[in-house]
Formats: structure tokens, sequence, C-alpha cells
């Protein structure tokens, strides 16, 4: 069965990319935010209610602490992980779609 | 499994930064990185004359190390290179420029090269601007 | 060497013309994949629906239109060209509005066409 990591890189206060993103993902396929995408890893973020929690969705750790985003503030529902787990991840979906 | 990245991102960009990143944690993982493909803005990487402060990351210089180190294929598309300045002594003569600027390591070459990663690769990673 | 199997590449155009070389320099990418014999896509979703509207005229902005290169995909026999009908609505655009022939698809099919991939190349 393929699956798909998508990775969105952009802010969703700035930018429609995640809600773009969200408009597409299926069941199996899973959301990596990066760089200015872990603000989407915000409770307060404008399309948090579309991150349906049948998906599995990741932050990169590093980026999320380079912004000062406490965890207090996170989605409950969000794993931050390194670069090994993001190479993991992409070995486990079939193809990496990049948001940008 | 055997990856290819493209890399679309300029230096001054944290998607530059990740796509290092990913790349550093693909080889510790053992997995083979077949080709890195510089298209688009990602083309700035391969000017040896970009000079950051002493205190910043030379993201030309990481990518050379490590394209030697763990023997990966590292170009730069030659369209895309040319429109934004980056030539090699081949290329600056062609069209009769006076210098050049390709750093060591890059290789300049045509999109066959982002066609040719995607179908001997299991994973093609995009890393935007 | 084994010959490697023929891979299934989606080219996904997202932005829209002339702000940036991304749609130019992404449709160079079709037509460069187009000679090696792979099962090829072309998506455009997003702000990537501008790039087929009919009356472009950059000649001002002193850039080639999008649409003339477009055009380029009939003489590569490139022809699995989709665009997402949810983009084009969300900007009030409709089939009248698009210059090339094109297959205008649903949000079912745009997931289909998304997950049936080996890789997509995103511009």
């Amino acid at each position: 069965m393929s699956n798909i990591l998508h990775t969105v890189n952009k802010s969703p206060f700035l930018n429609q990319t995640l809600k773009h993103c969200l408009g597409r993902i299926q069941s199996g396929d899973s959301v990596l935010l990066l760089e200015d995408g872990v603000y989407a890893a915000l409770s307060s973020q404008p399309w948090a209610m579309l991150m349906n929690p049948s998906h599995q969705y990741y932050a990169i750790k590093a980026d999320v602490e380079a912004r000062g985003l406490g965890e207090d503030k996170l989605l409950s529902h969000i794993t931050l992980i390194d670069y090994e787990q993001f190479v993991e991840l992409s070995t486990e979906h079939s193809t990496v779609q990049s948001w940008y | 499994m055997i990856f290819s990245l493209a890399i679309y991102a300029t230096p001054s960009v944290q998607s530059s930064d990740s796509a290092y990143r990913f790349a550093n944690a693909l080889v510790a993982h053992n997995h083979t990185l077949y080709r890195i493909f510089f298209y688009h803005d990602g083309v700035y990487h391969g000017s040896q004359l970009n000079t950051p402060a002493q205190d910043e990351v030379d993201h030309t210089v990481r990518w050379q190390q490590f394209a030697k180190q763990h023997n990966v294929d590292m170009v730069i598309c030659i369209a895309s290179g040319l429109r934004r300045g980056i030539l090699n002594s081949k290329e600056a003569t062609r069209y009769e420029k006076s210098a050049h600027n390709l750093a060591e390591g890059f290789e300049l070459s045509g999109l066959g090269q982002l066609v040719d990663a995607a179908v001997y690769s299991d994973r093609l990673v995009t890393f935007g601007h | 060497m084994n010959k490697p199997k023929t891979k299934k590449l989606l080219f996904l155009f997202r932005h829209a013309p002339y702000g940036s070389a991304l749609a130019k320099e992404g449709i160079d990418a079709v037509l460069a994949a187009s000679a090696y014999d792979q099962d090829l896509s072309v998506l455009f979703m997003d702000d990537g629906v501008f790039q087929l509207l009919k009356h472009q005229k950059p000649d001002d902005i002193e850039e080639k239109n999008i649409i003339n290169i477009l055009s380029a995909f009939t003489l590569y026999d490139i022809q699995s060209l989709f665009v997402c009908q949810e983009s084009l609505a969300e900007r009030g655009l409709r089939n009248t509005d698009i210059a090339i022939g094109i297959n205008i698809v649903a949000h079912n099919t745009v997931s289909q066409l998304l997950s049936q991939q080996d890789h997509i190349l995103s511009f």
C-alpha cells in the first residue's frame, strides 16, 4: 500500500501551504513540519482543527526549540523528532511530497 | 535504500540546512545517496565566491566536504546555473565571460541528471525554498 | 547492469507563473523527463492553476508566455495533464478560462494521482 510523507516548511499564519497539504492527505499518510512549518505545531494555529488525529504528525524538534515554542503551546498529537527519524519516516513511506 | 535529493533552496534559507542535515542522517543510517541535484535557486550553492562571515556556516564548503567524504555526486543544473551566474571555465569561455566560479566538487550538467536520479533512486526528497 | 524499471513520476505545479522562475523551470524538468521513457503525469493545483489561464500577456514584464512553453507538452507527447477542479473553483475559474487541453479532475482523482507515484517532483 502506498503512503506519502508530506513535509511542510511554511508558517500557517502567513501561508496556506499547510491547509493545501491537509486537504490532500489520505489514510496512511503522515505530515512532517519543519523550518517555519513548525509554527503549525502550535495549538493556536488557524488550521489545527483540520489536523485529523487519524494521521501521524511530526515536527523537527530542533526547529521547534530554535523558535522558542514551549511544549505547553503545542498540539498534543505532534511527535517531536530528529533528522535520523525523518530519514526513517521517508523509508517507511513510499514517497515524500514537499509542500513549500 | 537509494536516495537522491533535489535542492531548490538558496543557501540563505533554512531549507538548505535541512537538506544538509537530512543528507548526513542518510549516510549515518547507511543508506546510499546517489545524487544531489541543485536546481532553481539551489544552484547558488555551487559558487566558490560565497563568502559568509567567519562565525556563519559556509554552505558551499560544507557540501564540498560532505560530498568528498561520502563520495556523493553533486550536480548543478547547467541552465539554472548559467542564468544565475554559476559558470565553470568551459562555460565562461563559451559565453566570453572574464571569470568563472563553480566550486570544486560540483559539476554542471543537464536536467537529465535529475530525471536519472528519480529513475535510479528509491526515494527523491525535495528541499524547496 | 539491469535496466531500472519504469518509474511513475508526477510533476506537481503549485506556484503561479512569473513571480518566480519555479513554474518555468518546472516545465523544463517535465520536458527533460519526456526523453526518458518514464510514466509521466503533470498536475496543476493550488496557485499552479494560474499558469493555465488564457489571455496572459507577459510582454511588458519581458517574460516568455508560460502558455507557449506549456504548449510544448503536446509536441513532446506528454498527455497525462491534470488540473485540480477544487483549486480552479476556489479561485473563481472555469474550464473556459483554461488555454490548453487538460483533464479537469475532482478531489478523489487528485488523491489517487498523488498516491500512485514512485516520486513526486514538486514545483
